[in-house]
This record gives C-alpha cells, sequence and structure tokens, in this order.
C-alpha cells in the first residue's frame, strides 16, 4: 500500500512536470511579445526593453524555465506579469468561488443523475424510462453554455420580467458573508453544471444497474423472497455504483480546476474566468499557475479514486 | 443415422447483419435522416446564401436591425431573424454547420485513427512498449482539457486546423485505451495465434487480424465522439478560441447572442436548435449502432448460416 502510494506520487510529480513544461514550451516556442503588449503599442523601444527585464524575459529560456521550476518545487507560481500580483494570492482568491461552484452542482447532479438512472432502471421500458432517457439525452447533448444561456433566459429574465429577481447572474458573495446570499447567486450555475453532468449519470446508472439486473445473485435474492425494494438499494444500487464514484472523481478534479464555461456565462469570479482572462492579457503566470493546479487536482482526484477502490472492493487490490 | 437435413440459409456476415438491424431501428433511420439532412445544409450553405440573397457576413444594418439599433425578428426579409449586426440568421447556421460538421467529423477521425493504432500496437506488443504508450496515454487524459486547450490557442491563435487538433489530441487517448482492452482479448483467439504460427508478420497480424476486429467497438466509439467534438468546438468558439470572426459559427453566433438573450430570443434559439438537433441525432445513431453490433445480440442463433453454401 505504501508502495502503491509512492509509487503514485511520483507519477503524479511526473505528470505535473510534463505539463508544466508543456505550457512553457508552447509559449516560448511561439514568437510574440509580450512586454510590447504590456508597454503598450506607442511605447519606445527602451520601454519594452525596461519591462521585458522587469518580467524577467530578457533570460534565455533555459534560465527562465530553471528559474521557474525552482519557484514551483518551493509552491511559488511567480507574479503576474500585469498586475505583479503573486498567482498564490489570485489562485487563494478565486479557489472558494469554484470550490463553491463545484461542490453544490456536484451534490445535485448526484442527485438527480442518479435518482433518475435508479428510476430508470427500476421502471425500465416504461413510459418514465424513456422520458428520463430521452430528457438525459437532451442534456448529454448540449454544451454547458447554452444550458446556461437557456437558464438564464428562464429561470432569471423570464422571472424578472414577471416580476421576480430571484437569480441574478454576474454577483457572488461568499459563503461566510451571506450564506442565503451565496446560494442565490450560484443557484443558476449549479444547476446548469448539474443538468449536463447528471445526464451523463442518469446513463451511466442506469446502464451498470441493468447489467448488476442480471447477475445470477440478484435473482438468489429474489428467491430468498427479499422485497423488490431492498433488491434494488442494497444489492443492484451498490454494486452499480463503482463507476458513478470513479466518474464523480474525475468529474470533480477537472471541475475544480475551473469551471471555465460556466464561470464565463455567470459571471463569476473563479479560477475558470481567471484563466480566460489571463488567456486575453497574455499573463503568462496566471495561465501556468492554473494550468498546473487544474492538472494536479484532477491526478489528485485519479489517485484518490483508485484508493478509495481498493478500499469499497475488497476485489481490487493495489500494487 | 440420417444426418440432419441441412438448412439453406444464406451466410450473413456480422456487418450485414448489423446493417440489417439497423434498417428497422426507426430511431436510427430517424437519426440517419436528421443527419443526412444537416449534412445537405452544409453543403448547399452557398445556395440558400443566393436564394435569399445575403451572404454569411454581409451587415444590413439599415434593414436589418430596428431602428433602436435590436435584431429583427424573424420575418419574410429574413426567415430565422437577424444577429446583433444585422445578418441573416438563417444564412449563418447554414455556414456554421460546415465549421461544426467539419471540426467533429475531422477531429474525431484523427483522434480515432492514432488511438487505434497506439492501442492496436499497445495491445499487441505488450510489455514495456505498453507499459510506455498506456502512460502516455494516462497523461494525456490527466490533462484538464478545456484550461489546457485555452493556454495553447492563446498563444498559437485560433484557428480551424487549431480547434481540430486540440480536440483530436484531447480525445485519442480515449479511443487507445478502449482499443488495447479490445487488442488484448483478440491476441489470445486461435485465429490470430494461428497467423502468428504460419509466420505472419506483426504488422500483417495487428492489421489484418486484429483490425477488423477491434473495428466494430471503433465505428460505434467515433459515432459517439463526433457530437462531443461538435460540442467543444461550440464550446471553443463561444471562448473566442476556434474560427475567426466574420466566419459563422454555432458557438460564435451564440457567444454573440449572450449580450442579446433578453430582446432576441430567435438569436439564442436557432444556433442552440441546429446544435441540439445535431449533437442529438449523432448521439442516437451512436446508440443504435452500438445495439445492431453488439455481440451479445447474437447469442440467440449463433452461427446458423455460418456453414451454409
Amino acid at each position: 500500500m505504501i508502495r502503491y502510494l509512492l509509487g503514485r506520487l511520483a507519477w503524479t510529480m511526473l505528470v505535473i512536470w510534463i505539463v508544466a513544461t508543456s505550457v512553457f514550451v508552447i509559449y516560448f516556442a511561439v514568437p510574440h511579445d509580450v512586454a510590447r503588449l504590456i508597454a503598450g503599442r506607442q511605447a519606445s523601444a527602451e520601454t519594452v526593453q525596461l519591462v521585458r527585464a522587469r518580467l524577467g524575459l530578457d533570460q534565455p529560456a533555459h534560465i527562465q524555465y530553471a528559474q521557474f521550476l525552482g519557484r514551483l518545487v518551493r509552491g511559488d507560481l511567480g507574479y503576474s506579469f500585469n498586475t505583479q500580483e503573486s498567482v498564490n494570492t489570485i489562485i487563494a482568491r478565486d479557489f472558494p468561488v469554484t470550490v463553491s461552484l463545484a461542490l453544490g452542482s456536484g451534490i445535485l447532479w448526484l442527485v438527480l443523475g442518479v435518482g433518475a438512472g435508479v428510476l430508470a432502471a427500476t421502471k425500465r421500458r416504461s413510459a418514465t424510462d424513456r422520458i428520463i432517457t430521452a430528457v438525459a439525452l437532451g442534456f448529454y447533448s448540449m454544451p454547458t453554455f447554452l444550458v446556461g444561456q437557456l437558464l438564464l433566459f428562464f429561470l432569471f429574465f423570464r422571472l424578472y420580467m414577471a416580476g421576480f429577481e430571484f437569480f441574478p447572474p454576474g454577483s457572488y458573495v461568499a459563503f461566510g458573508d451571506n450564506p442565503l446570499q451565496w446560494a442565490r447567486f450560484l443557484a443558476l450555475p449549479w444547476l446548469s453544471v448539474a443538468l449536463v453532468t447528471a445526464a451523463t449519470y442518469s446513463r451511466l446508472t442506469r446502464g451498470a444497474m441493468l447489467d448488476v439486473m442480471d447477475e445470477d445473485y440478484i435473482r438468489t435474492a429474489r428467491a430468498k423472497g427479499l422485497t423488490e425494494s431492498r433488491i434494488t438499494y442494497r444489492h443492484v444500487l451498490r454494486s452499480s455504483l463503482t463507476p458513478v464514484v470513479s466518474q464523480f472523481g474525475i468529474d470533480m478534479g477537472s471541475l475544480l480546476g475551473g469551471a471555465i464555461v460556466t464561470e464565463v456565462v455567470f459571471g463569476l469570479p473563479g479560477l475558470g474566468r481567471e484563466v480566460v482572462q489571463a488567456i486575453t492579457t497574455q499573463d503568462l503566470p496566471i495561465i501556468m499557475g492554473i494550468t498546473i493546479l487544474s492538472t494536479v487536482l484532477v491526478v489528485a482526484a485519479n489517485l484518490v479514486v483508485d484508493v478509495a477502490y481498493g478500499l469499497l472492493d475488497p476485489r481490487v487490490r493495489l500494487e | 443415422m440420417t444426418s440432419p437435413p441441412r438448412a439453406v440459409v444464406r451466410s450473413r456476415g456480422p456487418w450485414e447483419l448489423a446493417f440489417a438491424r439497423l434498417r428497422h431501428d426507426r430511431t436510427a433511420i430517424a437519426a440517419a435522416a436528421t443527419l443526412t439532412a444537416v449534412v445537405v445544409a452544409a453543403a448547399v450553405a452557398p445556395l440558400i446564401a443566393a436564394a435569399v440573397g445575403h451572404g454569411p457576413a454581409q451587415q444590413y444594418l439599415d434593414v436589418g436591425l430596428s431602428p433602436t439599433g435590436i435584431p429583427l425578428a424573424p420575418n419574410s426579409m429574413f426567415l430565422l431573424g437577424t444577429d446583433s449586426l444585422g445578418r441573416d440568421i438563417l444564412v449563418r447556421i447554414a455556414y456554421g454547420t460546415r465549421v461544426s460538421l467539419l471540426v467533429g467529423v475531422l477531429a474525431s477521425a484523427l483522434a480515432v485513427l492514432i488511438g487505434t493504432i497506439v492501442g492496436i500496437v499497445a495491445g499487441w506488443y505488450g510489455g514495456l512498449v505498453d507499459r510506455v504508450l498506456s502512460r502516455m496515454m494516462d497523461v494525456f487524459l490527466a490533462l484538464p482539457f478545456l484550461v489546457f486547450a485555452l493556454a495553447l490557442v492563446a498563444v498559437v491563435g485560433p484557428s480551424l486546423a487549431i480547434s481540430v487538433t486540440v480536440i483530436a489530441v484531447f480525445c485519442w487517448a480515449s479511443v487507445g485505451r478502449i482499443v488495447r482492452a479490445e487488442t488484448l482479448s483478440i491476441r489470445e483467439r486461435e485465429y490470430v495465434q494461428a497467423a502468428r504460427t504460419i509466420g505472419a508478420s506483426p504488422a500483417r497480424i495487428m492489421f489484418v487480424e486484429i483490425l477488423p476486429n477491434v473495428a466494430p467497438t471503433v465505428i460505434v466509439y467515433t459515432t459517439l465522439l463526433v457530437p462531443g467534438a461538435i460540442v467543444s468546438e461550440a464550446t471553443l468558439s463561444f471562448l473566442g478560441l476556434s474560427v475567426v470572426p466574420p466566419t459563422p459559427s454555432w458557438g460564435n453566433m451564440l457567444a454573440d447572442a449572450m449580450a442579446y438573450y433578453k430582446v432576441a430570443w430567435w438569436f439564442v434559439f436557432f444556433p442552440g436548435a441546429a446544435l441540439l438537433i445535431t449533437t442529438v441525432a449523432f448521439n442516437l445513431l451512436g446508440d443504435s449502432v452500438r445495439d445492431a453490433l453488439d455481440p451479445r445480440r447474437d447469442q440467440v442463433a449463433p452461427a446458423i448460416g455460418e456453414e451454409a453454401p
């Protein structure tokens, strides 16, 4: 177990190094002048040179790379080209927003997705099953930003026109300041992430349950005279949840790295919107920092899922 | 002892059987018909533009906008209304279809090509080759797609080719994983052992013996990959990182519509509907193809016609 974890940790480090290096290489392989961009179009050559020196961009690429890796090892993600703010500070400021979005929608999509999946599987081939499957297919086929736009139209704008302002977009209040407002501003973002993701989960749960229902031990359970609900929840659902757990870990990991589209659509000041802004201003340290953080989160989520597997299912041996 | 009467049954290959099943699947027919219509719309986009007399990037700032500068609702001149610059939404959707289909199909094809080759090679050779390739696939699966795509596009600049590449690069590993798993089990089959015994080269075994047998899985996966790629392209376009305006794509139309959803529902509705109809049709077709090719459905009457003349 310890050896396994150490191996995985080394692997995680390797992935992060590969990602960090690729971002670095991509950035330096392409000729473009950040210093000129920051100094402005009218700036004299001397000013641009000064800016370049201040950002450390006058150093050869390999020196910059070494400095970057050295800082990374110490957990220092550097400073924004544009505002001189520490990337660590920026991430610390944006992360709670993204975490709020990810956790809230995660709970919502688990309830919606698994619930719909169970309903569809137990009422196989019924009208309920067909409706759930059709609705899930619809959301499954839709990009998140489109769901977000639809929610804005129906649940914000139409209600607003009717005289109710329940879910205004474009604001965020920290949970610590006012939990009620926090939930109010996050309701639509939660729902739009949850609807798209729940579609996958209901398909996954339904499929897994239908597979398990054909197993011999379910027939045995039925022959023993167990009630249908006991069979459904204790026997079928329990063993169908394995793929759901693994999917959840991965989705959560990638969502925590920034729900880019949702944050942009609803104007939430999280990591995703930060990275989009950084991209328009070519602010490499921020792009790097957030890319690395989201990689770490995805890889960590994978690790958690694998370890959880070993704990949940005794047949899985970690090696 | 009398020999059992030999039934004269025409031999039908698995492909033929699958096709026969698909022909009786109403959902599959409807999905295929829808997709045909979408392809036709993409092909005749210039004709549509000529018929209504509006170019895809032509701005009708005078007749295409209300006196207060608001997009026009669907009317006899602009059948699906106009956008914020007074452009014809119908014509732009038709041209946008080209972008979506092109990126969706090309990116999926590229991903499937890479994934299939890597998967078969990893599965067939095993050992160190497999370990290295599998690890590589793990790395690509661990990359945060959108963040990484954004970082890349931001530096290289947005273009259609970049969208295709980015989407393919982030999809091939999942194909590779599935193909590798299939190859691992096919490798142990008798016909592969036989081919090996008579001295077939590894390349021949991989691409003549194994490839046709992973093909059904790959085809199903491709059909399901295309809508995903279309959604990814729309998302990149939405964030301004795919085709460059004024070239219309469904994603950048929806991005433009973001600011106008309150006053111009058609601006969101029609591009959104075009996107949704296409992706739903692909997903339905993919599900149907999977059902048709599913070997479990063959178990009812195994190989009846196989020995017949």
